[in-house]
C-alpha cells in the first residue's frame, strides 16, 4: 500500500535524481563544445610539419610550432622547478605542522596568493627578474607560472594529507618511527593520489597561462639556445595568431589550442600511470 | 603503591604474595594527565612485573587509555597535554627519555586494525626497522617469518607476502598490526581494545596470542570485555572517573572485590 507520505517521498526522490541528471549534462555541454569547436577549427592546420617546423614568416604559408611546443613544456617544467617543492613542502607544513597561529595566517596567504590575478603575478616577475637581466627569459616566465602553481599545490596537498586517518600517524609513531620519516614515508604516499590530482591541475592550469608570459617569456619566432633567452609558449603563440588577419594564422592558433589540450590530457596520464597505487 | 607478583596459578596467589616479586617492569606514580584544562587522568600509582599481563577495565572515559598512551607517550599528540608525577620503565624516567627510542622499546596494538595501504603485507612488517635503517634483505626476510610466526599469521599469509596488507580479514590484519609491532622488539606491549572490532574466532587468537607472548613480554590491555580481561591477564586495574580504584590479581577482582565500585561494575550493575 502506498501512502501519500511516501508518494511525496518518491516523487521527491525522482525530481532531485533529475535535477542531478541536468547539472551534469549542463557542466558537460560546454567541455563537448570547446572540444568540438577546436577539433573542426584546428584539426584542418594540424600535420607533421606543425609539430616539427619553426613559424614561417609573414605571407609564406606552412611552417609549425615546434619551437612554441617545446617552449611551452620548458615553461611549465621550470614552474614545477619552483612551485612544486615550494607548495608541497608548505602544504605538508599547514596539514601535520599549522595548527597555531603561523599555520593560520600562511593559510589565510596562501588563499590570498591564489586569487591574485595572473597578469599581477606576471607584472611582478617582470619588476622582480626582467628589469634586473634587462630582457626577457624563460626563467622569468617559469617563475611566474611556479608563483602562480604555488598556493593551488599547497592547498590540494594539505587537503590530502588531512584525509589521511590519524590512525595511521600514530600507527608509525608507535613503532619508533621518527616524525619527518613517518610524514615523508608513510603520510605521504598513502596521500599521492589526490597529491598529483593536485599538481596535474596547477600544471594545466600554467600551462594555460597567456598572460603572465607577456610580460616575461615574451616570445620567439626562432629555437632560444638557453634559458636566459625570450621562449615561444603556444598560449602566446594562439593569442597572437588569433587575432591576426591570415586564416593559416587562424587555424594554427586553433592547432595550437587542440595541441595545448592533448598535451596537457597525455601529461596527466602518464602521471597517473607512472604513480599509480601498487595495490 | 602495590606490588604485583607472579599470579600464573591463582591457587597460590596469596602465598606468592610473600615471595620475591617479579622485577618491575613499568612504575607510575601518583601520574596525572591532563588535556587543556579536563583532568583525564587523577593521581595513579600501580606497577607492572615483567612478563606479565595487566588488564585495565573501566567504563568509557574512565582514563583507562590516556594511562596507556601515556606509557609511549603517544598522549603527547594532543598538543595540550600535560604530565605530572612520574612513569618509569625499568626504573628509568620515561618523560626524560627521547620519545621515539621509547616507542621502540614500548609497542602499541590499536583497536583498529591499521596496517599501512601502500605497502604489502612483507613491508607493513618490517616498516618500523626499514625506517630506522634496516637494510639487509636476508635479515629483513627474517624477522618477517619470526614477527608473523609469533603473531600466528605466518601460515595465512607465507603465500602472499607481496599482497597488499589491507586485503586480509580484520581479524588478520590486526594480527598482522601484533606482528609489526613485534617485529621492532619491543620490551612491552600496550594493547588498547585489540579484540573490539573482531568476530569471537578471532578474538580467542589473539586472547591465546596474549598468552604465548607473555612469556617474553610485558604487556597491559585495555579492554571492555570483562570475560576477556578475566581470561587474558595476571592482574586487572579498575579505572573509574580518571582514578585507579582496584588493583589486585584477576581472580581476586573478580571474585572478591575489596572495592564496592568494583564489584559494581563487574557485576554490570553501572557502567
Amino acid at each position: 500500500m502506498t501512502t501519500a507520505l511516501q508518494t511525496y517521498r518518491k516523487s521527491k526522490n525522482t525530481i532531485m535524481y533529475a535535477l542531478c541528471i541536468l547539472s551534469t549534462i549542463a557542466a558537460l555541454v560546454p567541455l563537448v563544445l570547446i572540444f568540438y569547436h577546436t577539433v573542426s577549427l584546428g584539426a584542418s592546420a594540424l600535420n607533421w610539419d606543425f609539430f616539427t617546423k619553426l613559424p614561417k614568416p609573414v605571407g609564406e604559408t606552412g611552417g609549425g610550432l615546434a619551437n612554441a611546443i617545446v617552449g611551452t613544456l620548458t615553461l611549465v617544467g621550470l614552474g614545477c622547478v619552483i612551485g612544486l617543492p615550494v607548495g608541497i613542502t608548505t602544504g605538508i607544513f599547514l596539514a601535520e605542522f599549522g595548527g597555531n597561529m603561523y599555520g593560520t595566517v600562511v593559510r589565510f596567504l596562501t588563499d590570498v596568493l591564489n586569487g591574485v590575478p595572473s597578469i599581477v603575478t606576471g607584472v611582478v616577475a617582470y619588476t622582480v627578474i626582467v628589469l634586473p637581466m634587462h630582457h626577457f627569459s624563460a626563467y622569468a616566465g617559469g617563475f611566474a607560472l611556479g608563483i602562480l602553481m604555488i598556493p593551488v599545490v599547497t592547498r590540494t596537498t594539505e587537503e590530502m594529507l588531512r584525509t589521511v586517518p590519524q590512525s595511521y600517524r600514530e600507527a608509525a609513531l608507535a613503532l619508533g618511527i621518527p616524525q619527518w620519516k613517518t610524514t615523508l614515508r608513510i603520510i605521504l604516499p598513502t596521500a599521492l593520489g589526490g597529491i598529483i590530482t593536485g599538481i596535474m591541475l596547477a600544471v594545466a592550469r600554467a600551462a594555460g597561462e597567456t598572460a603572465p608570459l607577456l610580460f616575461t617569456a615574451l616570445n620567439n619566432r626562432f629555437w632560444h639556445n638557453t634559458l636566459d633567452q625570450p621562449i615561444a609558449s603556444l598560449t602566446v603563440f594562439i593569442y597572437n595568431y588569433g587575432v591576426s588577419p591570415f586564416e593559416d594564422w587562424i587555424a594554427q592558433a586553433w592547432a595550437g589550442a587542440l595541441v595545448l589540450i592533448f598535451l596537457i590530457l597525455l601529461l596527466s596520464v602518464a602521471v597517473r600511470v607512472a604513480t599509480r597505487p601498487r595495490y | 603503591m602495590m606490588t604485583i607478583v607472579d599470579t600464573n596459578s591463582p591457587g597460590t596467589a596469596a602465598a606468592s604474595r610473600s615471595i620475591t616479586p617479579r622485577a618491575i617492569k613499568i612504575a607510575a606514580d601518583s601520574l596525572s594527565c591532563y588535556f587543556g584544562s579536563v583532568h583525564a587522568l587523577k593521581n595513579v600509582s600501580l606497577s607492572v612485573a615483567e612478563k606479565s599481563v595487566l588488564a585495565i577495565i573501566g567504563p568509557s572515559g574512565c582514563g583507562k587509555s590516556t594511562f596507556l598512551r601515556s606509557i609511549n607517550r603517544m598522549h603527547e599528540l594532543a598538543v595540550d597535554s600535560r604530565i605530572t608525577g612520574t612513569l618509569r620503565l625499568d626504573g628509568e624516567d620515561i618523560y626524560r627519555m627521547d620519545a621515539v627510542a621509547l616507542r621502540k622499546r614500548v609497542g602499541m596494538v590499536f583497536q583498529k586494525a591499521n596496517p599501512f595501504p601502500t605497502m604489502s603485507i612483507f613491508d607493513n612488517v618490517i616498516v618500523g626497522l626499514k625506517m630506522n635503517g634496516l637494510r639487509n634483505k636476508k635479515d629483513l626476510s627474517e624477522i618477517v617469518e619470526w614477527s608473523l610466526r609469533r603473531a600466528a599469521l605466518w601460515d595465512e599469509v607465507k603465500d602472499s607476502l607481496s599482497k597488499s596488507g589491507v586485503s586480509l580479514s580484520g581479524g588478520q590484519q590486526q594480527r598482522l598490526c601484533i606482528a609489526r609491532t613485534l617485529a621492532v622488539n619491543p620490551e612491552v606491549i600496550l594493547m588498547d581494545e585489540p579484540a573490539s572490532a573482531l568476530d569471537p574466532l578471532s578474538t580467542a587468537k589473539i586472547e591465546e596470542l596474549i598468552h604465548e607472548l607473555k612469556q617474553q613480554y610485558t604487556i597491559i590491555i585495555v579492554t571492555h570485555n570483562m570475560q576477556q580481561a578475566a581470561r587474558v591477564s595476571d592482574q586487572t586495574a579498575f579505572f573509574y572517573m580518571g582514578e585507579l580504584i582496584e588493583l589486585d590479581d584477576t581472580t581476586r577482582i573478580f571474585t572478591t572485590p575489596a572495592r564496592k565500585q568494583t564489584e559494581n561494575y563487574i557485576t554490570g550493575r553501572f557502567g
